[in-house]
């Protein structure tokens, strides 16, 4: 049996000149300051022309539900926890001075007044620049989330093999 | 002064935006051409530089201007890739 000799096609630096760095984030939170700085970094990368990969989990779930969404889930437990936990990019709370959402408020108009894009506008934003976006398939089921009431243009529904599949060639990974 | 093709007029956009729109912007642009872009957020003039060395686009240059009520910056881009 012989065996094929396999030329190296590129060198390293023809390679770096090639791929494009990628950048990976997770999104735990929920919060829109949070939310929004996760936003702002991934259109950035992506307007830099790297690859860019959201990964969103936990209460970052929120930020990807269709507004108004309720738990899809039959147990009690997570039926009450869906109930409280609402999601919906437009509704998310302040990680500070929420003041019973007052805050968000406050801050959605100064947002507004200073031509500041909102958490919705960036979500668009980033998918129009094509970044790549997943739902962690643990938590949606911990949340009593189903999938049918994630926005339309979340790419996968996967788990941390697939977020570190990504994140070990990241050059930036980041978790917010 | 430096001579460009085109104008971005992003006044009043605070970051991503200025880098965002210059990206969608120079896809328009035919290569070698010059992309002016007006921008009254500070953090251009290092955001800028740093978008051309990335993306491979010439950074041509950067003007700044007293304005009312905020300064008003010019980056210059000519498109390369």
């Amino acid at each position: 049996m012989s065996m094929t000799q396999v030329e190296p096609a590129t060198t390293l630096a023809q390679l770096q000149e090639t791929k494009p760095d990628k950048v990976t984030i997770v999104l735990l939170s929920g919060d829109m300051d949070k939310a929004m700085a996760a936003f702002i970094i991934a259109t950035g990368a992506a307007a830099m022309g790297m690859q860019v990969t959201m990964f969103f989990t936990f209460w970052g779930l929120n930020v990807i539900r269709k507004e108004g969404a309720t738990s899809s889930a039959k147990d009690f437990l997570r039926k009450a926890f869906g109930w409280l936990n609402k999601g919906g990019a437009k509704n998310l709370p302040l990680s500070r001075f929420h003041f019973g959402g007052l805050g968000s408020i406050m801050m959605k108009k100064v947002m507004k007044d200073n031509r500041m894009p909102s958490v919705p506008e960036l979500l668009e934003t980033a998918q129009d620049l094509g970044v790549n976006m997943i739902a962690c398939t643990t938590t949606l089921g911990l949340l009593g989330i189903s999938k049918d009431t994630l926005i339309d243009g979340i790419d996968q529904l996967a788990g941390v093999s697939t977020y570190l599949a990504e994140a070990k060639d990241g050059a930036v990974n980041l978790f917010i | 002064m430096i001579e460009s093709d085109t104008t971005l007029d992003t006044l009043g956009y605070f970051c991503p935006m200025p880098i965002i729109m210059t990206s969608k912007k120079i896809k328009q642009l035919t290569m070698g051409q010059v992309l002016e872009v007006l921008s009254d957020d500070e953090g251009i003039k290092k955001d800028m530089p740093a978008w051309c060395q990335t993306t491979g686009h010439e950074m041509v240059g950067l003007e700044e201007e007293e304005a009312d009520p905020k300064m008003v910056y010019k980056a210059y881009v000519r498109k390369s890739k």
